[in-house]
């Protein structure tokens, strides 16, 4: 399978099951339109015909050539014979845990999945002791992974601070008995933040997830305290503060952006001028029905925005500055193992969120969807049949993603989104699909511009 | 070549033989918490 676009002068054809990436000219792009494996030893002359209305023979002839040998190489039309690994996730360890450390938030954001921070399910925070059960069932299950990740969610996880010093205290207590590393990570609305706590989350969290929107009239419409006052001043110079004292440590400002914004890519560069520069700002999950709600005849304006700040990084990029846009981040040479892209989220199966009740699911997004509870830590049940169901679903079991040319770079999509839009997991939600496919196009032509390469492949 | 110009260079396929040893991060660890972009992690053997 391949897929081509056009986009800022390129060619491009991406070889789905290779992973190739190959720039090409108008007559490689209007050629790969008409021809597919198996290929003959020359150019068939319906084809010839066709295009040498607008080509000359030669290159005609040179160019079937140029495909045949990229297709000999593999890098082109290869086949998909990854099917058999697809199934080797089934009863791997468990390896990364969401704690949603509190059920309760102090901001009451429009937009919230977790229904103003309880889930739906009424406000709590965790004890220490539901957290100290949680490590152990971590441990427990994670068999011989060294590297096990704790993310703090909510809620508002900083609601509950105390409890997680003392969880991350007892993580660490437990590391060289059971020959484990913990990597912890953060999310916080930044309210509560103060030195002691930016200290405390600069020396223990691996990478901190900061949420904010943008511009202060865009954050502070959707991002309100409970009287209904915009909570962007009093963050702003919070995670200002804590970004200068955490030196080259990762972190992400994070924002959603809704039909309200669809010019958000004004919004990343707000934060690149406020002194940000890793940044993440995605769309918004929620009811198709709120007003606010990002709808399929919004497509093509976000396509526009996506390739607007493209050209504003660029831009930007020739001052000889950089910074990172998470969704526009891509390793051509160096992304993970096929193994790893096809299998997705490993929601449900190497993932879990735990509630303060103690309650298991396969991952946050899934907290109070009573039919997705997989156990709990206090009656010490554990539904390994639906772990062994969440396993089974990489792209190859979902039907759109099997042939889909981006399976392999998106992995099959957000299972809980499915699952929220679709009513099913397995089913792609298409509005998603078409964003991450859009995101995918730009952030592969940035790379290419990035390398310095010409839109004519016959240069050097 | 004068037509097709490839830019990346690893091949997907010689990555299946050796992978899948579950040492990288999960993905929605990473920076968004509600959507899955595989292709932009890191391998970390
Ligand atoms: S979720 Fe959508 S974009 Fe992703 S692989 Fe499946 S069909 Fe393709
Ligand atoms: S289902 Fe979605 S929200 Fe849950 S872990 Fe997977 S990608 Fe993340």
């Amino acid at each position: 399978m391949i897929h081509k676009y056009k986009l800022c002068g390129y060619n491009v054809v991406l070889d789905v099951n290779s992973g190739g990436v190959h720039i090409v000219d108008d007559l490689t792009y209007d050629m790969l339109t008409d021809i597919e494996p198996p290929f003959g030893d020359s150019c068939p002359q319906a084809v010839v015909e066709k295009l040498s209305h607008f080509y000359k023979y030669e290159d005609i002839i040179s160019c079937y050539d140029e495909i045949v040998a990229a297709y000999k190489e593999g890098i082109l039309f290869s086949e998909d014979d990854y099917e058999q690994y697809a199934e080797v996730a089934v009863a791997s360890p468990i390896k990364a845990m969401c704690l949603n450390i509190a059920h309760d938030c102090n901001l009451r954001c429009e937009y919230c999945f977790a229904s103003t921070g309880d889930f739906g399910v009424g406000r709590k925070l965790m004890t220490l002791e539901t957290g100290k059960k949680a490590i152990d069932f971590l441990i427990e299950h994670s068999a011989n992974r060294e590297n096990l990740e704790l993310d703090f969610f909510g809620g508002e996880p900083l609601m509950n601070i105390e409890v997680v010093k003392q969880i991350v205290e007892y993580a660490r207590s437990k590391e060289k008995e059971h020959n484990k590393h913990f990597r912890f990570t953060i999310t916080t609305n930044g309210m509560l933040l103060n030195d002691d706590i930016v200290d405390f989350i600069n020396k223990e969290m691996s990478n901190v997830v900061l949420s904010i929107d943008g511009r202060k009239e865009v954050n502070d419409r959707m991002r309100k305290r409970v009287d209904g006052s915009g909570c962007y001043d009093r963050i702003i110079p919070k995670y200002r503060d804590l970004v200068e004292k955490r030196g080259d440590g990762e972190y992400y400002v994070r924002g959603t952006y809704t039909k309200y914004n669809l010019d958000f890519a004004d919004d990343v560069f707000s934060l690149l001028d406020e002194g940000f520069d890793q940044i993440s700002v995605e769309p918004v999950v929620t009811d198709p029905k709120e007003p606010y709600a990002l709808t399929e005849k919004d497509l093509p304006v976000i396509f526009k925005e996506y390739e607007r700040l493209m050209h504003k990084i660029l831009d930007y990029e020739k001052t000889g500055r950089k910074f990172n846009f998470f969704h526009f981040m891509l390793d051509l040479d160096q992304g993970p193992c096929a193994i790893k892209r096809l299998r997705g989220c490993g929601c449900g199966n190497d993932y879990v969120a735990i509630t303060p009740d103690g309650d298991i699911y396969p991952c946050h997004q899934f907290v109070g969807e009573e039919k997705y509870k997989m156990g709990n830590l206090d009656e010490g049940t554990f539904d390994y049949e639906m772990k062994k169901d969440f396993a089974k679903m990489h792209v190859y079991t979902k039907p759109d993603c099997r042939d889909c040319w981006a399976k392999f770079y998106c992995s099959g999509g957000c299972n809980a989104n499915n699952y929220i839009y679709a009513g099913d997991p397995r089913k792609a939600h298409r509005m998603s699909c078409e964003i991450e496919k859009k995101r995918l196009e730009c952030a592969i032509v940035l790379k290419a511009i990035r390398m310095g390469e010409s839109t004519d492949p016959s240069e050097e | 070549m004068k037509h097709i110009k490839t830019i990346n260079k690893a091949n997907l396929k010689a990555t299946a033989a050796v992978g899948g040893c579950g040492k990288c991060q999960a993905s929605c660890q990473s920076a968004c918490k509600t959507s899955c972009t595989v292709a932009n992690q890191k391998c970390e053997r």
